[in-house]
């Protein structure tokens, strides 16, 4: 008798494993989180400095296009107005999403529908290999072969938001492909046959049920591609001209959020108004990613029903 | 009298691959009955049904010899067209498998791929096919909700509705109740027994009471072989075969 009450009032070696699996598993979360959040406060406190220390009006900072640390208007406040890095980025983001994404919907629908095996043996590799490359050998690419041929085509010095465009849309192909491509996968089996069962041909089944019924997963991707295409940094610096204007045209040299930050980053001092400045262009990306993520959740929570 | 043979399945052989699963069946199966198909699990039943709208077609590596034939007309045949073929021999699945539309889409998914956009024509469409499926009372105030919300019972008779809509002759049904509580079961048996007024039936079933139950021929399958066909009454009462009786009485299935 004493000897079971023994037994089981003393811890056995597995119980005390699987207490300190617990622990370091804990441990590492509570790290992962307070990372997270003293990165959002980080950049939360640096970014409001220009609207508090440096009293720039917030309205001003999204819709003025003088982008300009060392200069003061008639208040005496720096003269710093983002449109154009805003108009920027969403400019290479929407276009290169509106182009990727018939071609990576395409590519999807022919590897889950038509063609698996094709598709499981070239298709599928071939998008690893796009994730895989660099983001500065995409630029450099862009810069030494999108930027002459945008420049051969319709003029100017071919640097700006056309060039920044295609250099983006084959950066976030593979994204958007390969996440559609889960989203049709996991639209179930029988749809498709239940379509067939009352006369659907393969396209009908594809155009009226496959994609309806993948749509919410379809649609996260796309959010997804946007949200690399907003955050892409390297590439499109090197292919976007880098002026800080409003843009006149798609050929005509801009900037966005991500190339002014890595443009700058090392030519201010920390504390200093065109520092903050900087600061709030990060807080900016910061925000839109929380967006683009919760819009990721939205949409997701609405496509269970 | 003798009836007109719907559905007329002649030495009808099927490899999944190497592996023969169904061994030359022929079988009959006649206008305005119910035809049941019965056996153990494995034995080839649902895989016939499926060769009788070509469905197995879908199934990579399937190889089918032999010939079925539907209102004299081989569907097996080189220049079939598979699409008008369903149309004619629609099929109800063992799972409910409504789409994420709303009740009205799904009953009208057919005529919309057919091209039909009056209102008119669609809506007349919705009610007679509803209710003949005899979930018309159940659906009738919330027809632009999602079939998915239905119960499973429910579910099934808007995706048998949804078969009716495009007139086909012959349906299938695989095992359309064993996803069903007893009471959902009881109103598609019903609903089957009127349904054969108008159309030929061939249903798979597990359940032997509800193969007496419906049906007026009823075929035992083991193996991949049809062991036995006739009146539903004679294969119940009074089997030929010997494994026809040993598996109505229960001794192996």
């Amino acid at each position: 008798m004493d000897n079971i009450k023994a037994k089981l009032t003393v811890k056995s070696k597995s119980s005390k494993r699987e207490m300190n699996g617990k622990i370091i598993s804990m441990f590492c979360t509570t790290i992962i989180v307070v990372l997270v959040i003293s990165l959002i406060g980080f950049i939360a406190s640096k970014g409001i400095a220009i609207f508090v220390v440096d009293k720039v009006n917030i309205f001003d900072f999204l819709t003025h296009s003088v982008w300009s640390a060392d200069k003061t208007d008639s208040q005496g406040r720096p003269l710093l107005g983002a449109l154009p890095m805003i108009v920027g980025s969403f400019g290479v983001t929407f276009l290169a999403t509106i182009i990727a994404t018939p071609f990576a919907v395409a590519a999807a629908i022919f590897m889950t529908e038509i063609s698996p095996k094709l598709g499981n043996k070239v298709l599928q590799p071939v998008i690893e290999l796009l994730v895989g490359i660099p983001s500065v050998v995409y630029g450099f690419i862009g810069v030494s072969v999108v930027v002459p041929l945008v420049r051969k085509m319709f003029g100017g010095s071919g640097f700006g938001i056309l060039a920044g465009t295609f250099v983006l849309f084959v950066m976030i192909l593979p994204t958007i492909t390969s996440m559609s491509i889960d989203a049709l996968k996991a639209v179930p089996r029988h749809y498709r046959e239940a379509a067939l069962a009352v006369g659907a041909t393969r396209w009908q089944t594809i155009s009226r049920v496959v994609l309806k019924a993948g749509a919410p997963g379809l649609f996260t991707a796309v959010v997804f591609g946007m949200a690399r295409a907003f955050g892409e940094a390297l590439a499109v610096q090197m292919v976007i001209g880098n002026a800080m204007l409003l843009p006149q045209n798609l050929i005509s040299p801009a900037s966005t959020l991500t190339s002014v930050l890595t443009m700058n980053m090392g030519n201010t001092v920390m504390g200093t108004t065109s520092n903050n400045a900087l600061w709030s262009l990060a807080l900016l990306l910061l925000l839109m990613s929380l967006l683009f993520n919760s819009l990721v959740k939205f949409i997701a929570k609405k496509g269970t029903l | 009298m003798t009836k007109k043979a719907a559905l007329s399945a002649s030495d009808v052989h099927l490899f999944y691959g190497q592996k023969e699963a169904l061994k030359g069946i022929t079988l009959d199966c006649y206008e305005n009955e119910i035809t049941a198909l019965i056996g153990p699990s494995g034995c080839g039943k649902s895989t016939f049904l499926r060769t009788l709208n070509r469905m197995n077609d879908l199934i990579p590596g399937v190889t089918i010899t032999g010939n079925v034939k539907v209102n004299e007309q081989n569907i097996y045949a080189p220049n079939t067209d598979t699409v008008e073929l369903r149309k004619k021999v629609g099929m109800v699945f063992q799972q409910p498998n409504p789409f994420p539309f709303s009740i009205y889409e799904n009953v009208v998914f057919g005529l919309r791929l057919a091209g039909i956009k009056d209102r008119a024509v669609l809506d007349q469409a919705v009610e007679k096919s509803l209710k003949a499926a005899a979930v018309w009372d159940d659906v009738k105030d919330k027809l632009n909700e999602s079939a998915l919300a239905l119960s499973g019972g429910q579910q099934q008779r808007v995706c048998i509705a949804r078969v009716l809509a495009v007139k086909p002759d012959i349906i299938l049904m695989d095992e359309p109740t064993s996803a069903l509580d007893p009471v959902s079961s009881a109103k598609i048996e019903n609903m089957m027994m009127e349904l054969k007024q108008d159309y030929t039936i061939v249903t798979v079933t597990h359940n032997m009471q509800q193969a007496s139950r419906i049906s007026d021929r009823t075929a035992f399958f083991l193996n991949g072989e049809l062991i036995e066909v006739d009146k539903t009454k004679n294969i119940f009462l009074d089997p030929k075969n010997q494994q026809t009786e040993d598996y109505i009485s229960g001794k192996f299935g």
